[in-house]
């Protein structure tokens, strides 16, 4: 068979490294400029929140696709899929960006921690000191989780991404060496550290969500969160791996693919889709039904105070009406032209919707969507593309030696 | 001209497909198969037209979501004008979260009965349908084709299932 391995092509990867020169450039200047506090800030409040409420978006973003390929390889072992091993090396390769992804997310979060920026209020001492003007008995009271020295936020912050990369590295290395040697002692021995993993993911992926992104709105809180960030995160990963195959498949990889394995996958974005339309809805349901001032308050933000509305009606219909329509049809989930159509929309459509719980808790109103934000995307796009394409060079595409490989190379349905 | 009727019994689901495919090769119609299980692919290899229950689905389920706008419409907004939580009903747009679980499930509701029922009608499984299966071993481990043909063209399908691995041929 032809074109086992990868080659990652100069024209590639000057096209990930200009991307990258983009972002890196734009984060340089907009650290250069935002330095004036627009209206509603002070001098004392404001330490370039866009730029590093961006560098937020994107780190949570990409992490966030990197590890739910993850989960879904963990996903995969546990429920003993045979259909997905023929693309088993493009989740691979996407889980790949998780170590880098989690270096930067855990840098982002240091930077709060002294004090370089100020999204997460429980890190000031000063607002859980009683008796200090900016004193905020909320938040005080929530010391226990956020706060006491803040020994517990950096041990649970450390904890999850250590673990999660640990996972990720065993997951690949016994993957590669499976394919060498055969047989199903490591595939069983994948299966149970699959099963650890997602015990562990099941709790930590709320968890995370919470310490990272909803603490942004200190305030407030939510029971859904946990699920609808990870939902959200989840199709991103989904869109991601059914765009990888199809441009690998475009470039004449991957013949052990066929229309049905396609056909998978995009039967998994439509669920998905769903999965987090129906986590916002709920989400957005249940608290405009109580109305509690307290819970309220963040979608208050986010629709009627500072002129997001238009923004986040467009998420929602890009990310449930759009595929909802267009993928229903079982033609549409097999027509590659389709897919990658919906695929680029909605994995735009996601990118906006982790802006969306970013940018009303930080900047407030005085949000942009122009060079910064676009700029920045495009230069974490590259170095992720960058390092999955490194990561999909490092083994050969086609399966050697799997359990499930004969049933994955008769896929049909 | 008469026409003839032939069962074809086989052991195993691969020689009925390979039989199928070069019976339709050979210009044969099959009119119908029974298996104990289903087999992957026979479908298509018989000529049978792609389902069109998708399209009822579609149908029946754009029919429980006017259903159900239109009955929560009438009761919550236009017939008696239901205050709930300082929500008052002026509008339906006003208060559409609070009926989008219902439409949903309506929706679901009649696009899941909407195709049984169908599917059911369609293949005419009612109470006190007789059983069309022509053998009952083909419940268990028997595989059966049913061809259609001409007096005239008998040996020649005779032949092709003999060879096709057809461990027993009648005529009806």
């Amino acid at each position: 068979m032809t074109n086992l391995n990868y080659t990652f092509t100069s024209r590639t990867r000057n096209i990930t490294f200009g991307l990258m020169a983009i972002g890196l450039i734009t984060i340089i200047a907009a650290f250069a400029t935002d330095t004036v506090a627009p209206d509603g800030f002070t001098a004392d409040t404001y330490h370039h929140t866009r730029t590093w409420a961006n560098l937020l978006v994107n780190s949570y973003f990409f992490m966030g696709i990197a590890l739910l390929s993850t989960f879904f390889m963990a996903l995969q072992y546990v429920a003993e899929v045979a259909w997905s091993v023929a693309v088993k090396r493009v989740y691979e390769a996407i889980s790949s960006f998780l170590p880098i992804g989690a270096t930067i997310m855990f840098l982002i979060l240091l930077a709060g921690q002294v004090h370089l920026h100020d999204m997460y209020k429980f890190m000031d001492n000063d607002i859980i000191t009683p008796g200090n003007p900016k004193y905020d008995e909320v938040i005080a009271n929530k010391h226990g989780y956020f706060g006491a020295g803040d020994w517990f936020f950096w041990l649970r912050t450390v904890g999850y991404l250590v673990v999660w990369c640990l996972f990720q590295r065993g997951f690949i290395k016994r993957s590669l060496q499976q394919d060498i040697e055969g047989g199903t002692t490591l595939h069983f021995k994948q299966m149970g550290k699959a099963a650890a993993f997602l015990v562990f993911f099941a709790v930590t992926s709320s968890t995370s969500a919470w310490d990272w992104m909803m603490s942004l709105d200190i305030h407030w809180f939510s029971t859904m969160y946990g699920w609808y960030s990870f939902a959200g995160l989840w199709i991103s990963a989904m869109i991601t791996i059914i765009l990888f195959v199809l441009y690998l498949k475009r470039r004449g990889y991957l013949e052990q693919v066929n229309d049905s394995h396609i056909h998978d996958l995009g039967k998994w974005v439509f669920a998905i889709s769903f999965l987090w339309s129906y986590l916002w809805f709920m989400q957005y349901m249940l608290i405009w039904y109580t109305n509690i001032p307290e819970e309220i308050i963040y979608f208050q933000e986010r629709l009627h105070d500072f002129h997001y509305m238009g923004l986040m009606w467009t998420v929602f219909a890009l990310n449930f009406v759009f595929p909802m329509i267009l993928l229903m049809s079982r033609d549409a989930k097999r027509n590659y032209f389709f897919l990658t159509f919906v695929g680029c929309i909605i994995f735009i459509g996601h990118w906006l919707d982790v802006f969306m719980m970013v940018m009303p808790s930080t900047v407030h109103g005085q949000w942009h969507l122009t060079w910064v934000e676009i700029g920045t995307a495009l230069g974490f796009l590259g170095l992720f593309l960058f390092i999955v394409h490194k990561a999909l060079t490092k083994a050969p595409l086609m399966i050697q030696k799997h359990p499930y490989l004969d049933e994955t190379l008769h896929h049909h349905y | 001209m008469s026409k003839v009727v032939i069962h074809a019994i086989y052991d195993d689901e691969e020689p009925l497909m390979a039989s199928v495919k070069s019976l339709r090769s050979n210009g044969f119609q099959i009119k119908d198969a029974f298996t104990p299980f289903p087999v992957h692919g026979l479908d298509v290899a018989m000529g049978v037209p792609r389902t069109r229950i998708a399209i009822c689905a579609f149908i029946y389920g754009i029919t429980g979501t006017c259903l159900a706008t239109l009955m929560m419409w009438y009761m919550m907004v236009h017939d008696w004008p239901t205050d709930v939580g300082g929500k008052p009903s002026f509008a339906y747009y006003m208060n559409v979260p609070a009926f989008i679980p219902i439409t949903f499930e309506s929706t679901v509701l009649c696009a899941a009965h909407g195709m049984a029922i169908t599917f059911y009608l369609r293949s005419w499984l009612v109470p006190g349908a007789k059983a069309k299966n022509p053998d009952p071993r083909t419940t268990d481990d028997k595989f059966m084709m049913v061809v259609e043909t001409k007096e005239e063209n008998k040996a020649n399908l005779e032949s092709l299932l003999r060879t096709g691995g057809a461990s027993e041929i009648h005529y009806k």
